[in-house]
């Protein structure tokens, strides 16, 4: 992918139209099979004629399809955007959402609701707030630390708490039944959206929002946390109280994300160097090209997950099959052109 | 279930074809494999299980003997048994490196005999053995699927000192298994819901949905793929539209009777989901184990009998409470039928 700087600008009529076709797409696609009329049909027939579902087709696309191509949509969204300003953030191109623990503290949650056999809106909501828990946990022990650099803090902090709370989802994969519970939870670590439904979405979508606010509001200071600290603040940042805020808005979009479609590595990871390639390093360009590839990947690989084989294949794998060679031959080739 | 099994899923049970189940027991293959000597049988006072379907089977056959619980049996799988087994402590399990349950403690235990229960391959022949090396206990290993619960119950039943016992339990199990017509025509298909979703499901051939096969049913997975537990989509359920679906999870069970989007299929929206109890052991999974035997019955009857389901002459609780007098010896657990609105 060799674009120069000068042509970054014309990457949108490109990435949406991609997008949309990636959506139609998946919706033409399922272990359900349906003509592509047919889908056709079924998506314009609300226009004409009053919203009922009759058919199978209506119910495969209206109820199946749809609801988990949007929660595809907004789970990579959310985990784009919390990596890419994350990566910012800690100035660092390793980085990925669940640095401060999130994925772990989501994990924890949803493992020990499925330990103690509760129902699934309990597993995704206990999933949350695992979630926040671990965060909030790793901010409140990077605080308590004062004598070195701030970022470096909580990275460690994260690292620690994000290891207690592995040793945790360990500790209950043990106390697990084998034959029952035990595959409940790898199943969930595996991450996956065959459940998706709408009320997933009623859930979800609020708090993405709620999250991806601030930094569409604080685009142009992001860029300044890029400055050694000092130098920030000499351009009159508040370095600290944008950094909470960034971290409590890309946990709240990573929490939400997660609790809906489990534990999907990759995708806050590597997207964000993908938009990066494309768009440059500039926020406020980079954040909306990231969201529009999370989304897109995220729909793709869901695809994949639901139809290359007879059973659902775990999305986590899926991502991590498609995304890792993908990555790999983006890098050989900006490396030889840049 | 162990872990092994669990880790070896996707290898280990690729060569069960659902053909004539009661002839499939490979007779080449020993039930049993024991390292060490057994004590006389009339001296085994002191049984270990390793893994929960052993404790289910020990504790069917013998449970004065059985020392502990390797799963745990709190709430309501503790409140269902019998007084003098109630308060049996969790030992812990013996799985490889999976165990739990530290062999010293296993040493201070001194158990007569270890028994295992379990698809038998060579890693988890040679944990057995490494732990017999070690600690010089007897190590019984029971290879074997459910339909050679006869067997099993009365072979173990001869080591165990309590051949009368097992005489009655392994000629229960004969019936049920017999009386099944498992080559009739019209297979009705079955789904297997498992965990809080009920996307988790057993696939064809898997020790998970033995019960299904063995009740002369279908199982409603229409993938050939050999593997064990999978995850499914409500898209391949719309496509596959099963005539039943049971599961051992409340929360599934609520949430079908509730969530839109599985309003659309045909078993739910004719009554035909069916919540099973899970106490004190599974009646169809969890463990894998001779419990599942009452499964096997209640399915069959499901299936041979659906049209004429209110001219049933002997109602349903009668025969489980037949069941767990017999297995478990206890009459409680009735109860838990009552207060479901599980159709039974």
């Amino acid at each position: 992918m060799n674009v120069k700087p000068a042509s970054r600008g014309f990457h949108w009529p490109l990435l949406i139209p991609l997008l949309v076709a990636v959506v139609l797409a998946a919706l033409a696609i399922g272990q359900y099979s349906l003509a592509p009329s047919v889908v056709l049909k079924t998506l314009v027939a609300p226009i004409f004629s009053a919203p009922g579902l009759s058919s199978d087709a209506d119910i495969v696309i209206w109820n199946l399809r749809l609801p988990r191509i949007a929660a595809g949509l907004l789970v990579g969204a959310a985990l784009a955007a919390a990596g890419t300003a994350y990566q910012g953030m800690f100035r660092n191109p390793l980085v990925s959402p669940d640095i401060l623990g999130v994925s772990a503290g989501a994990g924890l949650g949803a493992s020990l609701a499925i330990l103690m056999g509760l129902s699934l809106p309990l597993v995704q909501g206990l999933a949350f707030l695992g979630g926040l828990v671990a965060v909030s946990t790793v901010y409140w022990v990077s605080g308590l630390v004062r004598r070195h650099d701030p970022i470096l803090v909580l990275v460690l902090s994260g690292v620690a708490v994000g290891t207690l709370f592995g040793a945790g989802i360990s500790l209950i994969k043990v106390l697990a039944d084998p034959s029952v519970q035990l595959p409940s939870i790898t199943f969930w670590l595996l991450g996956g959206l065959n459940g998706a439904n709408k009320e997933d979405l009623v859930f979800t979508l609020p708090l993405v929002l709620a999250g991806l606010a601030p930094m569409v509001l604080l685009r142009w200071r992001v860029n300044l946390l890029a400055l050694a600290d000092e130098e920030a603040a000499a351009l009159g940042v508040d370095v600290a109280k944008l950094r909470r805020i960034l971290i409590v808005a890309a946990t709240l979009m990573t929490a939400a994300a997660v609790s809906i479609a489990g534990i999907v590595g990759w995708v806050g990871l590597v997207i964000p160097h993908v938009a990066r390639l494309i768009a440059g390093p500039e926020f406020s360009r980079l954040l909306p090209t990231s969201i529009l590839l999370g989304g897109g990947f995220l729909v793709i690989a869901d695809t994949l997950a639901r139809s290359v084989a007879s059973i659902e294949l775990p999305l986590g794998i899926l991502t991590a099959l498609v995304g890792a060679p993908a990555f790999i031959w983006l890098l050989a080739r900006t490396g030889r052109t840049g | 279930m162990n872990r092994r099994h669990f880790l070896g899923l996707l290898a280990a049970l690729t060569a069960s074809p659902m053909l004539p189940a009661r002839f499939s027991a490979a007779a080449d293959k020993p039930l049993l494999h024991l390292f060490g000597r057994l004590p006389p049988s009339d001296q085994v006072q002191r049984v270990l299980a390793a893994g929960s379907p052993a404790g289910v089977l020990a504790y069917a056959l013998a449970p004065q003997a059985l020392l502990g619980w390797p799963m745990s049996m709190q709430g309501e799988k503790s409140r269902l048994l019998p007084d003098a087994y109630r308060n049996l402590p969790h030992l812990g399990r013996l799985a490889g490196r999976g165990s739990t349950m530290p062999l010293e403690k296993l040493l201070a235990l001194r158990p007569d005999v270890i028994i295992d229960v379990g698809t038998v391959d060579d890693t988890y022949l040679s944990a057995a053995k490494r732990v017999h090396q070690q600690t010089g206990i007897p190590y019984l290993l029971v290879d074997g699927r459910l339909q050679d619960s006869p067997e099993q119950l009365q072979e173990v039943g001869q080591l165990l000192g309590v051949s009368g016992r097992a005489a009655k339990l392994a000629a229960y199990a004969e019936q049920t298994l017999g009386a099944i017509d498992t080559v009739r025509a019209d297979h009705r298909s079955v789904y297997l819901a498992r965990g809080a979703d009920g996307l988790e499901t057993g696939l064809p051939g898997s020790i998970n949905t033995e019960v299904i096969a063995l009740a002369g049913g279908r199982n409603a997975v229409a993938i050939k793929s050999g593997g064990n537990l999978a995850q499914v989509s409500l898209e391949q359920l719309l496509h596959w539209q099963p005539d039943l679906i049971v599961t051992q999870s409340a929360a599934f069970f609520e949430r079908a009777q509730t969530a839109p989007s599985w309003q659309h299929l045909h078993a739910i929206k004719n009554h035909r989901c069916f919540l099973l109890p899970e106490a004190p052991f599974g009646w169809l999974d969890g463990p894998p184990s001779v419990n599942r035997l009452v499964g096997v019955n209640w399915l069959a009857n499901k299936l041979q009998h659906s049209d004429l389901q209110k001219g049933n002459s002997q109602p349903w609780e009668d025969k489980a409470a037949e069941f767990y007098q017999l297995f478990y010896g206890t009459d409680r657990g009735m109860d838990i039928f009552a207060g479901q609105t599980v159709h039974l």
